[in-house]
């Protein structure tokens, strides 16, 4: 473990400074823009976030900006790309020694789940495999937010979302984006909540020391999209963690390691049923099977876990 | 200089080579992939200074051209046909960046159904992208545009990616000998990118590409866009005089063929228009009064040229290698725009489309072309639109029809 990463043991250890602007678009209560600021406070200004088309996109619009740093906006299906242009051309700088090594910026992507489980797929497998040094940030909202909220390949079996609106919800199952970018042997790759903002700083700071591609997927709470109270953001982010919904883990040196496993394992139901896009498992009348089914599949991924 | 005997896409690897790129992301696609190769075999051996990546797609390509341009270094780049199309979304946002770099685009006609030859509705398709377009007719103006095209496009009045058109396998395969700059010579005309501001870096944070509410400051921009591509009749013209004065060889917006003392003029762009001129030196043996206009510059349109050049002509006949359907050849329905209501200009602006998937354009189909002008003329009567194809063809194309009739009952599925 090196020097930095060992900073961050405690709350305390976590940046004081906050870098990301404030008095953005976004909702009130967005669980994207929260795992943001926290992402961004420990990767710094020396930045360039290269962005998909997605509710961030309008953390940028002329002439203003949250970022210290730097900002490109491309298109929904290749920030990716955008990223390796970038990275490429900061490289060449370098190299021919046309800029200095101060001026050289560290290389993100931000986009959504719908771009990253989706249209974005094959560029982020290209990056990947070509070894690019960057830093995916993937806000997971679970569906496509900017445009509505219609279901992705990112939303949860049964949830409502506004292509998915009969009473069993969304008929598909989350895609497992964590095992298609470990499939890729990267760098790294971990989960992150805002909710759990240790976890996350120390994930970013360990990201941040290596080179290569490392990718994070932040589960985001959305407060139109998931149909519940801002306030209850942070809730609903700590109960995803808590009911073994969304698995904290991390990839790196060849193995999966599991960051935080929730003791107890709190109900599924006490996740759901705080959210509009379940409230059809509950009312009029309770989805037994339903209910039943979203529990057995989370207890089937903790079984085999090994702690 | 040197001579050396080149394929147009050899040409414009070397177009390449000489403006010194930094960054070449790529994507294979016949006909273009010798560009890549050649550009590739250089770089792994060091012959050349930069790097060259292969992206996933075309739409990936594009997007680390702008970004990579956008950081300020010098960015190549070259595709055709379903790979233009697949990276249009690109091309349209990284024009609206303001992003300066050179692709060349050789044509290939596009599919439904799928071919390999060349023709030029992929081009076309990038007309309204705001991108300059330079549209070459032999291996040496590839060559040549292709430095131009660097010098247009880091203009601090333009700042816009250029693309520079060639037709597949009648330019990108065939050799030509072509005079060839030296290093010092090629470094005299084009000096390095100087990005001045519009990069990324730690002591400069810059937001670029952002989001805009509301019409107004969006039109703002794109009004400013399209007076930066309008501005390029300016800037062209002023770099094509000072390649002129270094290199001999002079490359107008619009080239004129025995136009001063005709009457009738063929109108063509690309490769093909070097058939017109060989139809225009026969007709003019024969007496008819007859000469080539071939615009190079594509975007902007050379509106003002144009105008002068057929100011007082009785006919135009427009040849169009492209076909917008449902309406007909793209550049007579632009020429006419851009004569209509124009003082002294010619009564009679025939169309004529030909030439679709590397189909040939006969002699005998100029001297038919030329025929109907000087009936229009006589009659005073603009004739209708013709999609030229011959009885023959019909012919060959029947047995073909009669085949896949008998192969469908063979099979069982015939009706
Ligand atoms: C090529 C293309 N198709 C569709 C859209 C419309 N669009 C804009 S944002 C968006 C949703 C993106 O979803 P996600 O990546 O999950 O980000 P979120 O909106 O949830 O923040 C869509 C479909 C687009 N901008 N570009
Ligand atoms: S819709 Fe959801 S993800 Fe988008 S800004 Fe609002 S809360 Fe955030
Ligand atoms: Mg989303």
């Amino acid at each position: 473990m090196s020097a930095r990463e060992a900073m961050i043991k405690r709350m305390k250890d976590l940046p004081s400074t906050h870098l990301l602007g404030t008095g953005t678009p976004m909702c009130a209560g967005c669980g994207g823009l929260e795992a943001l600021h926290e992402v961004y406070d420990v990767l710094g200004e020396n930045s360039v976030f290269v962005n998909a088309a997605g509710c961030m996109t309008l953390l940028s619009v002329y002439p203003f900006t949250p970022f210290r740093g730097s900002w490109l906006y491309t298109a929904m299906a290749s920030a990716p790309a955008g990223a390796q242009g970038v990275r490429d051309a900061l490289d060449i700088l370098l190299e021919k020694k046309r800029v200095t090594k101060a001026e050289d910026l560290e290389v993100a992507v931000l986009t959504g789940d719908g771009a990253a489980y989706g249209m974005g797929l094959s560029a982020t497998s290209g990056a990947i495999e070509r070894n690019l040094d960057f830093l995916y940030l993937c806000y997971d909202n679970e569906g496509y937010g900017n445009t509505g909220q219609q279901y992705s390949g990112a939303t949860p079996h049964a949830a409502k979302t506004a292509t998915s609106g009969g009473p069993r919800g969304f008929a598909g199952y989350k895609k497992d984006l964590f095992a298609i970018w470990v499939a890729h042997k990267p760098a790294y790759v971990a989960t992150v909540v805002g909710a759990e903002p240790l976890d996350l700083a120390r994930k970013i700071e360990k990201a941040k020391q290596l080179t290569g591609p490392r990718l994070i997927i932040a589960l985001a709470p959305c407060p139109p999209g998931w149909g519940y109270d801002p306030k209850d953001s942070v809730d609903i982010g700590r109960l995803a963690v808590r009911t073994g919904v969304w698995p904290l883990k991390e990839y790196v040196d060849g193995k999966v390691v599991h960051t935080k496993i929730p003791h107890p394992r709190r109900p599924v139901e006490e996740y759901l049923s705080k959210q509009g896009r379940f409230a059809h498992l509950f009312a009029p009348k309770r989805n037994e099977a339903l209910l039943a089914q979203l529990q057995a599949k989370v207890d089937a991924y903790w079984a085999q876990v090994s702690e | 200089m040197s001579r050396q005997l080149l394929t147009g896409n050899g040409a414009a690897a070397w177009g390449a080579r000489l403006a010194r790129v930094d960054y070449v992301p790529a994507f294979p696609i016949t006909p273009q992939t010798e560009i890549i190769e050649t550009l590739a075999a250089w770089l792994e051996t060091d012959t050349m200074d930069g790097r060259l990546v292969t992206l996933e797609s075309e739409h990936s390509m594009i997007t680390a051209a702008g970004a990579a341009a956008a950081t300020g270094v010098r960015v190549f780049t070259a595709t055709s046909s379903q790979g233009l199309l697949y990276a249009m979304e690109m091309i349209y946002t990284v024009a609206g960046w303001r992003a300066p770099f050179v692709m060349i685009n050789v044509s290939r006609g596009l599919a439904a159904p799928i071919t390999l030859e060349s023709d030029h509705n992929d081009i076309m398709a990038a007309r309204d992208a705001g991108c300059l377009q330079i549209h070459c007719a032999t291996c040496q103006e590839v060559l040549d545009s292709t430095l131009m095209a660097y010098r247009i496009a880091e203009d601090e009045r333009i700042r816009l990616p250029v693309i520079v058109n060639m037709d597949g396998f009648y330019l990108s395969f065939t050799r030509e000998p072509v005079e060839l700059p030296t290093v010092e010579e090629a470094n005299g005309f084009l000096p390095p990118f100087d990005a001045e501001n519009v990069v990324f870096r730690a002591s400069a944070p810059t937001s670029q590409a952002v989001a805009v509410l509301g019409g107004s400051p969006y039109s703002y921009f794109r009004y400013e866009h399209h007076l930066a591509v309008l501005k390029g009749n300016e800037v062209y013209d002023e770099v094509a005089a000072e390649f002129a004065e270094r290199f001999g060889r002079r490359h107008e917006a619009v080239e004129a063929y025995r136009s001063e003392d005709a009457e009738l003029l063929f109108v063509m762009t690309g490769s093909f228009a070097t058939k017109a001129r060989e139809a225009v030196d026969r007709l003019r043996d024969s007496g008819v009064g007859i000469g080539l206009l071939r615009p190079r510059l594509l975007r902007p349109f050379p509106e003002t040229r144009l105008r002068e050049l057929l100011a007082g002509k009785q006919a135009v006949a427009v040849i169009d290698q492209n076909l917008s359907m449902g309406k007909g050849g793209v550049m007579h329905a632009e020429l006419a725009s851009a004569l209509y209501g124009q003082p002294d200009m010619p009564p009679i602006l025939a169309s004529f489309v030909g030439g679709l998937g590397g189909r040939n354009i006969s002699a005998e189909e100029f001297f038919e072309i030329a025929k109907v002008l000087q009936t229009a003329v006589a009659e005073g009567k603009t004739p209708p639109p013709r999609l030229l194809y011959t009885r023959d063809e019909l012919r060959e194309m029947r047995k073909l029809q009669a085949v896949a009739q008998v192969e469908r009952e063979e099979l069982g599925g015939g009706r």
